[in-house]
Order: C-alpha cells, then sequence, then structure tokens
C-alpha cells in the first residue's frame, strides 16, 4: 500500500484514496493531425507502453481528495515517489535527466522537437504543456 | 492436573505460567479434562499423559506437539462449536479458559483410530506429484471422479458453517517506530526508540512479553532475564509513548511500512465477548521505521520417522518443563548438533525428568554448558545420531531409539545401538524468523555459521536487531536492540533520550554443525519416512525425488512437493528441505536459493479482515425519493450499481411474470409511471460546452438547437461504445447529459480526465448531479391526458411540446424539467423535480392517474418495452467489444466532425474487417420458445461440441404486446443473413431455432412515440 501526495491539494493518503491512471505523457495523435494517423500510430497510442524497471512517469488522480489529476514519477523497483508535477507539465529536468531507457529517449526526442521549433518559443512551450496524457 | 507424573511437582523452578490455585476445565474430543490458569491447550492436554493431537495431511500418521508457540505445524487443532468454531489453532498457542471445546482434526472416525492411515502403508503409491501423475486420464474423470475423491481427502480441519455471531473490528494507526517482537532485542529496540519521546508501538504475539527471555540462557544486569523482562513492561506500562499489544501477530509487511497486525483480543477469554470486546483486532499500521525483533525458531532434524508423537524441538521440552511444570514423557533423549539443547538437558534433569542420553552430532562438544550436563552425570554421546525410532501401539508410543555412529559424509551404517525412551527432544540449530523481512522484497544472505539465512538488504525504512538477524548470544541481543532502537529514532528525527543500558552475561551462542539429514540404518527406505514439512508430510525422499525427475529449482521443488506450503508457510521446513536438496544435487544452499516468504505470518481471521464492513455496513443502499413507496406497494428489487430499483409490483398474489407483463400492457394501452431517478445526469456548462460535447459523443451536440434532446452514443478511444443517453440544450452554454444509471459515476470522471488532461484548454465544467433530481417516466398513449389534468404552466399538446423537446416550469406547484423522449417506444415524458419534491409529485401523478388506470412499471418492464422497440442497453447489446456500426447505429456517427473519441479507432483493420457480429432481431420457429440469455448460436449443429459458434442471445424477452418470444443477438455477417435461420443449441440437447429478423419488432416508423 503506497503512500502518494497530491501536489495540487495537498493530500497525503494511502494508494486507495488515489487512482492510477497508468503510463503518463502520452500523446493522441487524434488531437495534432486527426486526418494523417497511421494504424501502426493508432496503436502504438492505444497499446504500447514503457515497463521501466527504475523510474517511470505516470498519471494518478486524488481521488478521494480534489479529484485532480497530476504526474508523478515513481521508481518501480522500490516503490519511491521521486517527485509529482503538473498534468500539463513535463518532468522537472532534474527528474528527467534521472531517467533511462525509453524515458530517456523520450525526454531526447521531446527537447529536439521543442529546440526545433524554438523561433516561435511561445508555440513550443504550449504544445509541450498540452502533450500531457493519452 | 490429574495426570501425575507428567505434570510436575510444585517448585519455583517449574511452572512459572501456571497458576496451581486455579483449575480450567476444558474439553478435548469430548473427553472432560482440567489444566491450570496460564495453561495452553498443549501443555494441559500432554499434562494429563496424551500425546497425540492429530493425523498428518497426507499419510495420517498420529502427530503431537513440536513446538512451543506459533510455528507448530503438528498439533493443529479446532477451537470452539457452532459458528465459533475456528480450525486449526496452534494448541501450543491457544489459552486455556472454563468450557474450552477443542477438537483433534483430520482424523476419521476418530483420532485413536483412523482409516486414513492406510495411506501411510500405501506410501509408495504416493509420490511427490501423485496427482499429476495418477489422475490424467481418462480426461472425462477429471471433474466427475477424481475432483469429487481428492477435495474429500483434501483439506485441513473444517469451517464453522454457522453465521459467526462475534464482533471485529480495524485500527488505523501511525507510529513512528514499530517494534515487532517482544523479546530481549524487541524490549531494547522499543525502550531505546522511546527514550527519545518518539510514539512507539511494540507488538508480540505471545500472551505476555519476554519471547524465550524466560527459558534461555544468561542474565542481565545480573537479574534473572524473566525479572528484567517484566521491569520492562511495567515501564512501558508507564510511559505515555509506548503502546505494547501482546497476543498480536504481525502478520504481513507491505509497501511504504504499510504492516497488518492481528490481535486475538477475546480468544483466552471469550467473556470479555460479552462485556462487548470485539473478538479479532486487525491492526492497519503506518510505521516511519520498522525494527524486526521477531527472533528465531529452532528447526528439527530429519531421522527416521522423526514425526512420532513425543519428538519435540528441544527448547519446546524445556518450555513445557518451565512454563507449564509439563514433563513431555519420564525418560527422554535429546538429539543435537548445537549446545542450546544442553540448556534443555540440564533443565529436564533438573526438574526430575530423566535424560536417558545427550546425542550430539558434533565430533566434540566441549562448551560450558556439555561441560555442565556432564558434571551433572548426563551421559553425552558425540559423533552419533538417531537412526531410527522405536514405537508401539501404531507409532504412538516411543519406546526406543536407536543410535547410530555419525560423522559428516560418512554416509550409512549398520551398527546401532537401542537406547530406551518414552521421548525425544530435537535441535538442529536455529532460523532467523525472516518472514516479515521478506514481504515486501527484502534481501537475505546465508550465513554460514548459523548454518541458515538471515536478513540482508531491504529497500524500506525497516532494521533488524537479535534473533531475527541471526545473532543468538543474549549481549547481541541487547545491544543490537538498542543499536536498532536509537537508529530508527534518529531517522524520524527524535532527540537522543535518557536510556540506561543494561549489561548480559552468559547466554554465548554456541557452535552449530549442519545436519539436514540422518541416515537410517538398515534397507533405506523401508519403513522410514525423514520429514522435513510435517505439515504438508513432505519427506527428504520426496525433495529428492523431485531433484530426480527434473524439478531442479527450488520453486519448482516447492510447487511439486508442496514443501513449505501449509499453514505454517514452511516456518520449520524452509532450511531443512534446502538442505536436503543441496546434498542431493551437490550445490551450495546459497547457491540453490530460497523460496519467497509470502504473508501472512500465521492466518488470521477472515472476520478481522472484514472488520464491522459486514451486512448492511458491506455496501451501502442508495435509495430514491420513491424506495418507501416502492415497498409499500410491494416491490421486488433489482439492485443496480448500489441503487435499490423497483423490478415489478407483484399484486394480489400474481407471480413476477404475470406482472410484468400486466405492466408493459398497461403502458402500451393506457399509461405507466416509472421511477427513473437513478439514471445519470451531469450538467455541462461553459462556453465551450458544445465543442467538447462533440468530443465525447460520436454525434454533433454543438447544433443542437436550444429546448431540444438528442440521443448520443458514446466510445472509448479504442471505438467501443461505453455509453449512451439523451443529452438536452437547456441553454446556450449549458446542457444536461443523461447516461446509464451504472455509469453516471464513471463517465462524470470519464469527463472530468479528458478536460483535465487532454482538452485542458476547453471553457467547461462537468457537474454530477444524479441525485438532486427525481425523474419519472411517464409513458403511454394516455399520457398526455395525465398531465393536462394538472395545473401547469406548459403547453403538453402535441404542436406546443413536439417529441425529442423540453421545457421548464411548474407542473401541480412543483418546479420541474420535463423531457419528451420515449425508451418505451410510446407517448412519454420524463419529468425531473428535485428530489425533496419526488415523492410528492409521484403521489400527485398517480392520483391524476388513477382515472386512466395508472400503473406503476419496473425495470424488467422497461427493458421488455425498449426491447420490442430494438432500443439497446449498455452492457446487454455491447460488452465492451462493440462499435455502433456493429449494432447498426452507424448513423450516430458523424461523418463531419474531425475528432471525437474513438473515432480514428472505427477505422482500424480489425474493427473495419468484414464478418464482425452485428445486432440483429430473433424470431424463434415456435413463439413459445423464450431464448436464454447468452445462448450460443452455432453454425452447424452437431451431435456434441465443438461446433463453431457465430453469435449469442444478448436480450431475450417474452413480448406480451406481440404475444411471442423476441430476442436481439450480436451474429455474424448478421444483417446480410435477414431473413435466414439460425440454431441455438441449448443445455439438454434442445435446439432451437430462429429467424434473423429486425430487431424492432413493433412500430418500426415511430408512430406511436410522437403522436
Amino acid at each position: 500500500m503506497l503512500i502518494v501526495h497530491c501536489p495540487v491539494c495537498g493530500a497525503e493518503g494511502d494508494e486507495t484514496d488515489f487512482h492510477c491512471g497508468g503510463q503518463a505523457h502520452i500523446r493522441r495523435p487524434a488531437s495534432h493531425d486527426p486526418h494523417n494517423i497511421t494504424d501502426e500510430e493508432q496503436r502504438d497510442y492505444l497499446f504500447m507502453r514503457f515497463n521501466p524497471k527504475g523510474l517511470h512517469f505516470e498519471r494518478w488522480r486524488c481521488d478521494r481528495g480534489c479529484g485532480k489529476w497530476f504526474h508523478a514519477a515513481r521508481d518501480t523497483v522500490s516503490l519511491e515517489f521521486k517527485g509529482y508535477y503538473g498534468i500539463t507539465e513535463l518532468p522537472p529536468k532534474e527528474l528527467q535527466a534521472q531517467a533511462t531507457g525509453q524515458w530517456a529517449e523520450f525526454f531526447k526526442a521531446r527537447a529536439a522537437e521543442a529546440g526545433a521549433t524554438r523561433p516561435a518559443k511561445k508555440a513550443a512551450k504550449t504544445s509541450a504543456k498540452k502533450a500531457g496524457k493519452k | 492436573m490429574s495426570g501425575r507424573p507428567y505434570r510436575l511437582p510444585e517448585s519455583a523452578a517449574q511452572g512459572s505460567r501456571i497458576d496451581r490455585s486455579k483449575t480450567v476445565s476444558f474439553s478435548f474430543d469430548g473427553k472432560k479434562l482440567s489444566g491450570f490458569a496460564g495453561d495452553t491447550i498443549a501443555s494441559a492436554v500432554m499434562a494429563s499423559g496424551r500425546k497425540v493431537f492429530g493425523r498428518s495431511f497426507k499419510y495420517h500418521r498420529p502427530r503431537g506437539v513440536i513446538g512451543l508457540g506459533s510455528e507448530e505445524m503438528n498439533a493443529l487443532v479446532a477451537v470452539g462449536e457452532g459458528g465459533r468454531k475456528e480450525p486449526n489453532l496452534r494448541a501450543t498457542q491457544v489459552e486455556l479458559y472454563n468450557g474450552l471445546v477443542a477438537t483433534s482434526q483430520n482424523r476419521w472416525p476418530s483420532l485413536e483410530f483412523d482409516v486414513g492411515i492406510v495411506n501411510n502403508y500405501l506410501s509408495r503409491l504416493f509420490p511427490s506429484g501423485f496427482y499429476y501423475k495418477t489422475f490424467m486420464w481418462p480426461r472425462s474423470f477429471w471433474e466427475s471422479v477424481y475432483e469429487p475423491i481428492i477435495r474429500n481427502a483434501a483439506g485441513l480441519g473444517e469451517a464453522a458453517r454457522e453465521h459467526d455471531p462475534d464482533a471485529y473490528e480495524q485500527m488505523h494507526v501511525h507510529v513512528d517506530v514499530l517494534v515487532v517482537g517482544g523479546g530481549v532485542a524487541g524490549i531494547a529496540a522499543a525502550e531505546a526508540a522511546a527514550a527519545s519521546g518518539k510514539r512507539v508501538l511494540l507488538a508480540d504475539e505471545n500472551a505476555v512479553l519476554g519471547g524465550v527471555a524466560d527459558i534461555s540462557a544468561g542474565t542481565i544486569d545480573g537479574k534473572a532475564q524473566g525479572d528484567w523482562v517484566k521491569a520492562k513492561a511495567a515501564q512501558f506500562a508507564k510511559a505515555g509513548n509506548v503502546h505494547v499489544l501482546t497476543r498480536t501477530t504481525v502478520v504481513g509487511h507491505y509497501h511504504h511500512n504499510y504492516v497488518l497486525a492481528a490481535e486475538r483480543v477475546a480468544d483466552h477469554d471469550p467473556s470479555l465477548l460479552d462485556k462487548g470486546a470485539p473478538r479479532h483486532r486487525l491492526w492497519k499500521i503506518r510505521a516511519a521505521q520498522v525494527i524486526v525483533a521477531s527472533g528465531a525458531l529452532e528447526r528439527p532434524i530429519a531421522f527416521a520417522n522423526n514425526d512420532r508423537p513425543g519428538i519435540m524441538m528441544a527448547s519446546a521440552a524445556r518450555g513445557m518443563v518451565e512454563r507449564y511444570a509439563t514433563a513431555p514423557g519420564m525418560n527422554g533423549v535429546i538429539f543435537t548438533n548445537n549446545d542450546d539443547a544442553y540448556l534443555t538437558a540440564l533443565k529436564l534433569h533438573e526438574a526430575g525428568v530423566g535424560v536417558a542420553r545427550i546425542i550430539d552430532v558434533r565430533a566434540n562438544a566441549t562448551s560450558e554448558l556439555a561441560e555442565a550436563a556432564r558434571k551433572a552425570g548426563l551421559q553425552v554421546q558425540t559423533g552419533a545420531a538417531i537412526a531410527g525410532i522405536e514405537t508401539s501401539g501404531g507409532g504412538k508410543e516411543i519406546t526406543g531409539v536407536k543410535v547410530a555412529p555419525y560423522s559428516k559424509s560418512r554416509g550409512r551404517v549398520v551398527n546401532e545401538e537401542k537406547v530406551a525412551c518414552d521421548f525425544v527432544a530435537v535441535s538442529g540449530g536455529f532460523n532467523p524468523v525472516v518472514h516479515l523481512w521478506c514481504h515486501n522484497a527484502g534481501k537475505l544472505k546465508f550465513d554460514e555459521t548459523i548454518q541458515s539465512f538471515r536478513p540482508d538488504r531491504h529497500g524500506d525504512p525497516i532494521m533488524v536487531a537479535g534473533a531475527a538477524n541471526g545473532t543468538f548470544d543474549l549481549g547481541g541481543c541487547l545491544e543490537e536492540g538498542y543499536a536498532a532502537g536509537e537508529a530508527a529514532a534518529k531517522a524520524v528525527g527524535g532527540k537522543a533520550g535518557k536510556l540506561s543500558k543494561a549489561a548480559a552475561s552468559g547466554g554465548a551462542a554456541g557452535g552449530v554443525e549442519a545436519i539436514w539429514f540422518a541416515p537410517a540404518t538398515g534397507k533405506y527406505n523401508e519403513g522410514n519416512k525423514h520429514f522435513i514439512d510435517f505439515q504438508n508430510d513432505v519427506t527428504a525422499a520426496d525433495l529428492e525425488l523431485a531433484q530426480r525427475e527434473g524439478y531442479e529449482s527450488v520453486e519448482h521443488t516447492k510447487r511439486y512437493t508442496t514443501l513449505g506450503m501449509a499453514t505454517d508457510q514452511g516456518k520449520t521446513s524452509n532450511i531443512n528441505g534446502l538442505g536436503v536438496i543441496s546434498d542431493a544435487t551437490g550445490r551450495k544452499i546459497p547457491e540453490i536459493g530460497t523460496t519467497t516468504f509470502r504473508p501472512p505470518y500465521t492466518p488470521y481471521s477472515f472476520g478481522s479482515i472484514a472488520g464491522t464492513k459486514k451486512g448492511e455496513l458491506f455496501l451501502p443502499i442508495r435509495r430514491t425519493s420513491i424506495y418507501d413507496w416502492h415497498i409499500a406497494r410491494g416491490a421486488t428489487w433489482e439492485p443496480v450499481g448500489q441503487w435499490r430499483r423497483a423490478y415489478c409490483y407483484p399484486s394480489g398474489g400474481e407471480n413476477k411474470k404475470d406482472a410484468i407483463n400486466r405492466e408493459i400492457l398497461a403502458v402500451r394501452n393506457k399509461v405507466g409511471l416509472l421511477d427513473a431517478s437513478t439514471l445519470g445526469k451531469i450538467e455541462i456548462k461553459g462556453p465551450d460546452a458544445g465543442k467538447f460535447l462533440d468530443l465525447v459523443y460520436t454525434n454533433v451536440f454543438s447544433s443542437l438547437k436550444v429546448g431540444k434532446c438528442r440521443y448520443g452514443l458514446m466510445m472509448n478511444e479504442m471505438g467501443f461504445l461505453m455509453d449512451d443517453g439523451v443529452t438536452v440544450r437547456l441553454g446556450e452554454d449549458h446542457f444536461l447529459m443523461h447516461t446509464t444509471s451504472g455509469g453516471a459515476d464513471r463517465i462524470a470522471q470519464w469527463l472530468e480526465e479528458w478536460l483535465q488532461t487532454e482538452w485542458t484548454t476547453l471553457k467547461v465544467f462537468v457537474t454530477p448531479v444524479t441525485e438532486q433530481w427525481a425523474q419519472f417516466a411517464i409513458a403511454g398513449p394516455k399520457a398526455r391526458k395525465v398531465l393536462q389534468k394538472l395545473d401547469s404552466d406548459i403547453d403538453f399538446s402535441p404542436e406546443a411540446f413536439e417529441f425529442m423537446s423540453y421545457r421548464e416550469g411548474k407542473l401541480a406547484g412543483y418546479p420541474v424539467r420535463v423531457f419528451r423522449i420515449s425508451f418505451s417506444g410510446e407517448l412519454s415524458y420524463e419529468i425531473a423535480t428535485p428530489s425533496n419534491f419526488g415523492r410528492g409529485l409521484w403521489d400527485t401523478l398517480m392520483e391524476a392517474g388513477a382515472s386512466e388506470g395508472i400503473e406503476p412499471y419496473g425495470t424488467e418492464a422497461l427493458h421488455v418495452l425498449r426491447a420490442e422497440k430494438g432500443f439497446i442497453v449498455i452492457g446487454d447489446e455491447t460488452d465492451g467489444t462493440v462499435t455502433p456500426y456493429d449494432v447498426n447505429m452507424g448513423w450516430a456517427v458523424s461523418k463531419k466532425k474531425d475528432d471525437f473519441i474513438g473515432k480514428r479507432s472505427l477505422s482500424q483493420s480489425f474493427l473495419a474487417s468484414e464478418g464482425r457480429k452485428q445486432l440483429v432481431g430473433l424470431e424463434t420457429k415456435d413463439p413459445n420458445d423464450v431464448l436464454p440469455d447468452g445462448a450460443y448460436a452455432v453454425a452447424e449443429v452437431k451431435p456434441q461440441p465443438p461446433m463453431k459458434m457465430i453469435g449469442q442471445v444478448t436480450s431475450s424477452y417474452w413480448s406480451p404486446t406481440l404475444e411471442r418470444s423476441i430476442a436481439m443477438a450480436l451474429i455474424e455477417g448478421g444483417l446480410s443473413k435477414m431473413g435466414e435461420t439460425v440454431s441455438f443449441p441449448l443445455e439438454g440437447g434442445k435446439v432451437v431455432e430462429a429467424k434473423i429478423v429486425s430487431p424492432v419488432f413493433l412500430d418500426p416508423e415511430g408512430k406511436r412515440q410522437d403522436v
């Protein structure tokens, strides 16, 4: 029975007071370009998930508290929560730096994406924020 | 107590736990016995001279007491009668009280004479893996013959069949430091942690603190260990920050130091129940720091027939004498590989119990204790082992042991000597109790010194001290206890407090020589069984067989032989089993590894798991504002989620079927009233409300005119239907969504999730309002007439109030929202009023409708009415793998919208493929045949399965309107099979044939609802 903290309302409680919504930062293709989604992209969006041994990034909901969704970084081996951050945010830099394997690649790719659109700095920021889910 | 000479005479050295001035009477297997206050069942029954407590699991061999506490694996008894009977309790742990009723287990017809003992003599036919090897064929015997026989023969004890009359409760606590185990190390740890002022919880499974301090060697601060324990217990009782729980077994350690502890509150004194005490209390503990001081358990030695009643652990024999003044016999043999058993020999000798010989497998025994034993005149034989047991009375009485020379790796010897005795005290060394350490992934390491596993790494804030850590000397236990307590307190921010540490003298740990198997003389396996796991009857030979048959991984060996899988969870068998595997394979124990210890440490009651959440408190019941009226009207109930909905209203001796048919015809011909309050209601409000609904529904809602209603379908992201209902546009930026009754909470959360996590810029509020409104459907040709009788500012005329539109106003003085929608296919209005007005409006409508013959109708009539119209129900026609196209509702899926939840998935190859199951109607050939729900349609009827399944019935009813059966089904390619016949083979060989038709059985043009 994990202990979870809600970064939105500040509640601390048992795992059963919260709801784990699975892997974080899954980009929903239809929200970006609904007419150009390959079958494979849609399949990956629906079913392909990371299964890291170590640091993982997840969505959680403060079920019996404020009802808000948030992000959590959790070590799947030690089960320690390494940090919490907003549902529309990417992990803080120091947590991204601790990521390994698929997550490390993921954050690298996201950083490169943000770099590519740097001229329109504001737009890049919003898209990163939007990226929070599904 | 009449059991002299087994009950030793009164003396200061023996019987520390019993009070000879208080006699307690109880019964065992119907026989009246008596003991003293402070006795356990084991000590009292043994004092009566009785050694056999039960029969073993597989071979039905007679078994007696082996241990001293919760580790006991043989002497399992059922305690109590009727609803209070609890099986599989350890006789060594159950404290005696007046009137206690205990019965032995796993014997038939009696403990003395047991028919199942035949298994013992047939044991060659029952090797490990016996079931897998024997009950293979014929296949048809699996369920009908083999399983009933196996189930009948298997199982320990028998659960009570009556309702449990007692109360159970649960406690939730947060503590700074939890100390598990109240022995010397645990007490020291608790004292040190408490000195910092932090809150400490000390839990121990025994009735009093101290662990085995009272029967162990060594003194603390020059005092007997037992005196030191008593002083500390008194100190804790006074301290404000130490909570001591006795009779409380810490059964499990879980993530983030979540700990479960089972307290036996009234088991030792049922009179407490009458004073309102719960029988058991389950503690749910969050501890910032956990200190495991769970001690160690003595392990047996596998020698031939080492399970005979009268063979017990050396520490248990000592405990019986010192605590209860119960002698395990008249004349015993001590068999050991370490020094501790010499203390037993000395204590038995001092108590006047004969010690025929001390047999030590080690070549030399020169410790202080060994010398003391020799000095006391006891005969010590080193380099020897017990090679066999001589018994009489079918193995129930020991008459002597066979002793043979022994040295490691010498193998079997033939010369043996007989030593007469009537009991044997065995010590094979001690295993740290590492169960709790392992529950949540703690690692172990093998320690050569103690020839056992002890704790290594752990990811949680958990520490270990004393014997649980493999530290067996008294001074070490104290030191580790203090150190762990201080460290734990410091870790939770405690300041160093005043603590005067005690000093130990004596109680040194002696050397131990591993012995996993003592060979028998004579022919190897002739009548000899070397038991490793006593409770599951697993022998050394079974483990060796498993190795020979290739079950080499210890996890495979465990499952193949059931080693360590009994209720004792391998407390005494695990290490010995590994030792035998090690000997058999030549691999070292650390290479073999150990199996996983899982919670619970000891079994605890279902009652305590349920706590107070039983009966009416098990699940809250949600009632609509019309609930009492339904009861008065004699409604029968249908649970829908936590709601209780009226299923039908039988009256005048009607059965349910007749009531349902009457209610349906009332709606079709006159008018009916339905309590639809449970329908999910969610208000969607904000400038982007329309845009949001376009994203969550398959069809378009942003174009809906204010004051109009539209039926909507909701899919999940995989393209499967998950909800449906009518949504109403109350205002420009204000919608009211109706969901299924069961889906109300789920859909509200679903909408929130999308708003919070994906479409975060949409300005929309989602507010569930289900309970705020009572809602009724008034349906039938005379519905309008009834409403028009009532005073209202709403014009109910067909021209002013069209089908699929909405009005707000007053009806008979009640504020109402009226939706002209229909789930029955009749002229119908759904009227919502704030819940507090619900009953008043309901009564008004019933009264106004009386002259038109209005009748209430329940959920079953509702379902038949909608099925006659071919309307789907989410969860009946859909099962989470059904798309809108599958139910022929492509008309509700927008082609224009760029995006909505599930849209893209509908064109994935699997969902767009040909031959998917499609919703159709069915007309059985015989109109009186009502297909069972879920019946399978097959491509071709064959005399017996397998047959290719091509679909299934999703809804099936008798339609009183059409006077025939109707059904809906999902059939492969069903829409292109209109008019074809499909077959449904049913149980018992009957085959029902049905014609595929449109699912709309009544009024396909929809004229009845639009009048």
